[in-house]
C-alpha cells in the first residue's frame, strides 16, 4: 500500500519543536547571537521551515520517489527525449573515485587521464558526425544550438557578411528559434510539405544573401528522414548559407549516414539522450558541437588537442583555445560527468554497437507504428525512423477522446506516456519513441494497454489517471490563477 | 454567429472591415486546436502592424503561438479585457473575443483572403 501519510508535504507534516537531531550542550563559551552576526544580517522572524524528524524525511523523499514514473521502473516511449536505458556500469565506472575526485584548477600535468578521455570523445563524436572540429562545452542540446550559432555569426562576421535571418521548418523543435533570437537573428519559419518533410518551394522562396543558417532536424520531429537533405544543403550552401543539423534524433541514424555526408555544416549532440546520460526533468545535460574545419577557429574553447611530439616530461594533452573563438560558454570543459557516460557507451558499444542501436531503434519504432495502425494512425510515412507521430484527430471527432486522455490513461496501465501535442504540424499529436533497449514483450503490452484504453468510456478517459497520487491537474485553472509560493500559508 | 462578412487567414485570423477599420480576431478553429486559452499579450494601441507579420500572442497549456496581423495599419484599439480573462476567444471568437482594431493602410491586401465556405474547406483539409 501506497504511504499517502509520508507524500503530505513537509509542511503540513511539521509539528511545533520536533526536530531530527538533538545537540549535546556546548562545550566552548556561549555568546548571544547578536554579539557575533551584525543586527541587519539577523532574521526577525523565525524562518518558517518545517519541523520534522530525520525518519519523517526519509519516508516523505523515499515514497516521493517511489511515485515517478523513470526508465528503471517503467517504459518510457516519451518521443524526442530518447529516454533509453541507462547503464549501470557506467554509473559505477563514472564515479570512481580517478573521475569524480578531480578538481579543474588542478594542474593540466594531473588531469591527462580525463584529457585524453575528453580528447577520444571529440575524436569519436567527429567521426560520428562526419565534422571535424568539436567542441565539448556546451552544457546541452540548446545551448549547443546556441553555441553553434554564434560561431556561424563569428564566421560571417569575419568574412564581412551581414547575414541575419535564420530558417527552420514548423515541425522544428521550438529551442531552435528561441536558439535563433537569443543569438540575435530573425526567425523564419518555413511550411512542411503534405508529406511532412521540408517543402522545397517554400524553402526556395526564403533563401537569401540574408540567409545565415537552415536549422533542421534529420530524422526530422515526425520520425521521417529529410529524403531531400542534400539538395535541401545545396541550395542553403548555393545561397552562402549554412546548415545546420539538429542532431536530437542522432538515435536513429548512428553508423548509417553522417551529417557531414547528408550537407550539415554544424550540428549537436544531444550526449544525455543519445548516449545513455541518465536525464528527465531538465537535466543533467550535455550538448557537444561538432562543426566542419572552417568553422573551427570560432569554436569556443578551450578545445583539447594531442601534442603527438610530446616527449616524456611533456604533457601529451593540451588546452587551446582557438584563434578567433568566441569564448567560453560553461566553465572548464563541460558537463564533464554526462561526457563521460557518453564516452563509455561509445567504447562499449563500438562502431558496430552503435549501428546496431539505430536499427534496433527503427525496428522497435516500426513494429510498433505497424501494430498499432488500425487504432493509431499516423498521417505521414510509411516508414519512420526511431519514432513516429501518431493522431488522435479522428479518435476526438468520433468520441471526444483526446491525444491528452491516453496519455494520462496510459499511467494508470504502468507506461510513462508519450509525448502529446508536438510537434504542432499534426493535430492531437501522439509521439512515440520506444527506443531500442526494449522488448517486444514490452511493446506488445503496451499496444495492448492502448488498444483497451481506446474501448473505455470516454468519460472515464477525461478524468484519468486514477491510480496516481495527483488525479488530472486542472492545467488551464493552473496557468489562468497560479498560486506561487514557496511556503505554507500562514 | 454569421460568418459571411467575415475574411479568413490561412494562419486562422478573421478580418471584418467597416470603413477603413478592421477588426481581428482568431478563429474557433484555431482556438479548438490550441484548447483553452490562458494567456495573450496584445500590442500598444497607436503601434503599427504589418500584413503576414506578428503582432501579438496566445499560449494555451499545449503550446504558444504568434497572432499574424492580416493587414498592415496603426492600431487603434485591442481588446484589454482578454488580458484578464481569455474565456470570450472561445466562448465568442468572432464577437467578443475580438483582438484588435486596425486602421488600413492598403485595402487591396483583403482581396486576398477566404470568404467563410473556402476557409471552412481549408480546415477540413488541415485537420486530416
Amino acid at each position: 500500500m501506497r504511504n499517502q501519510l509520508a507524500t503530505e508535504l513537509l509542511f503540513s507534516l511539521s509539528q511545533p519543536g520536533r526536530r531530527g537531531a538533538l545537540y549535546p550542550a556546548a562545550d566552548v563559551p556561549v555568546k548571544p547571537l547578536e554579539e557575533l552576526i551584525p543586527k541587519s544580517a539577523l532574521a526577525t522572524e523565525p524562518t518558517g521551515l518545517p519541523e520534522v524528524t530525520e525518519s519523517d524525511v526519509i519516508r516523505h523523499f523515499v515514497n516521493l520517489s517511489t511515485l515517478n514514473m523513470c526508465v528503471d521502473t517503467h517504459f518510457y516511449p516519451l518521443g524526442s527525449c530518447t529516454m533509453k536505458y541507462n547503464p549501470k556500469r557506467h554509473e559505477r565506472l563514472a564515479s570512481l573515485p580517478g573521475i569524480v575526485d578531480l578538481h579543474p584548477y588542478q594542474n593540466p600535468s594531473d588531469l591527462q587521464g580525463m584529457f585524453e578521455l575528453l580528447y577520444e570523445t571529440q575524436e569519436m563524436l567527429a567521426e560520428i558526425s562526419g565534422l571535424p572540429a568539436v567542441s565539448l562545452q556546451p552544457a546541452a542540446g540548446a545551448q549547443g544550438e546556441f553555441t553553434a550559432l554564434l560561431t556561424a555569426k563569428a564566421y560571417f562576421e569575419d568574412r564581412g557578411e551581414k547575414r541575419t535571418k535564420v530558417l527552420f521548418p514548423n515541425s522544428a523543435h521550438g529551442t531552435n528559434p528561441a536558439s535563433a533570437a537569443i543569438a540575435g537573428f530573425d526567425c523564419v519559419q518555413l511550411a512542411s510539405s503534405k508529406a511532412g518533410l521540408v517543402d522545397l518551394e517554400d524553402l526556395k522562396a526564403h533563401l537569401d544573401d540574408q540567409t545565415a543558417v537552415f536549422m533542421v532536424t534529420n530524422p526530422n520531429t515526425l520520425g521521417l528522414f529529410e529524403k531531400d537533405i542534400k539538395q535541401i544543403a545545396q541550395m542553403v550552401h548555393d545561397a552562402g548559407g549554412l546548415v545546420y543539423i539538429d542532431g536530437a534524433n542522432m538515435n536513429a541514424i548512428l553508423g548509417i549516414t553522417r551529417p557531414g555526408d547528408f550537407g550539415g555544416d554544424m550540428m549537436h549532440y544531444n550526449v544525455h539522450k543519445t548516449f545513455t546520460g541518465p536525464h528527465g526533468a531538465g537535466g543533467p545535460g550535455s550538448g557537444p558541437i561538432a562543426v566542419r574545419d572552417f568553422l573551427a577557429e570560432f569554436l569556443p574553447g578551450p578545445v583539447i588537442k594531442r601534442n603527438e611530439t610530446a616527449s616524456a616530461d611533456e604533457d601529451r594533452y593540451v588546452l587551446e583555445m582557438p584563434a578567433k573563438s568566441i569564448g567560453r560558454v560553461r566553465t572548464f570543459y563541460g558537463n564533464i560527468g554526462i561526457l563521460v557516460r557518453g564516452y563509455l557507451y561509445l567504447r562499449t558499444l563500438g562502431a558496430k554497437g552503435l549501428k546496431a542501436v539505430s536499427e534496433n531503434a527503427v525496428l522497435n519504432a516500426n513494429y510498433l507504428k505497424a501494430i498499432l495502425k488500425d487504432v493509431l494512425p499516423v498521417p505521414n510515412g510509411d516508414l519512420c525512423m526511431h519514432e513516429f507521430v501518431a493522431s488522435a484527430s479522428k479518435i476526438k471527432s468520433q468520441n471526444g477522446i483526446t491525444a491528452m486522455d491516453i496519455a494520462k490513461r496510459l499511467l494508470d496501465f504502468g507506461f510513462h506516456a508519450p509525448t502529446v501535442y508536438f510537434p504542432l504540424v499534426v493535430p492531437e499529436a501522439i509521439m512515440v519513441e520506444p527506443t531500442e533497449t526494449e522488448s517486444k514483450e514490452t511493446l506488445d503490452a503496451f499496444a495492448e494497454a492502448l488498444r483497451t484504453i481506446l474501448k473505455e468510456d470516454p468519460a472515464f478517459l477525461h478524468l484519468a489517471p486514477h491510480s496516481t497520487n495527483i488525479c488530472r491537474p486542472d492545467e488551464v485553472v493552473a496557468a489562468r490563477n497560479p498560486i506561487l509560493q514557496c511556503c505554507e500559508p500562514q | 454567429m454569421d460568418q459571411s462578412n467575415l475574411k479568413f487567414t490561412k494562419t486562422h485570423e478573421w478580418v471584418s472591415v467597416e470603413g477603413e477599420i478592421a477588426t481581428v480576431g482568431i478563429t474557433d478553429f484555431a482556438v479548438n486546436q490550441l484548447t483553452d486559452l490562458v494567456f495573450i499579450e496584445l500590442p500598444q494601441v497607436g503601434s503599427t502592424c504589418e500584413a503576414g507579420k506578428v503582432f501579438g500572442e496566445v499560449e494555451s497549456v499545449k503550446a504558444v503561438s504568434d497572432l499574424y496581423s492580416p493587414v498592415s495599419g496603426e492600431i487603434t484599439e485591442v481588446n484589454e479585457a482578454l488580458v484578464d480573462d481569455q474565456s470570450p476567444l472561445s466562448d465568442d471568437p468572432f464577437g467578443k473575443g475580438w483582438i484588435t482594431k486596425v486602421k488600413i493602410s492598403n485595402a487591396s491586401e483583403l482581396e486576398q483572403f477566404m470568404n467563410a465556405d473556402d476557409y471552412h474547406k481549408f480546415c477540413e483539409s488541415e485537420a486530416h
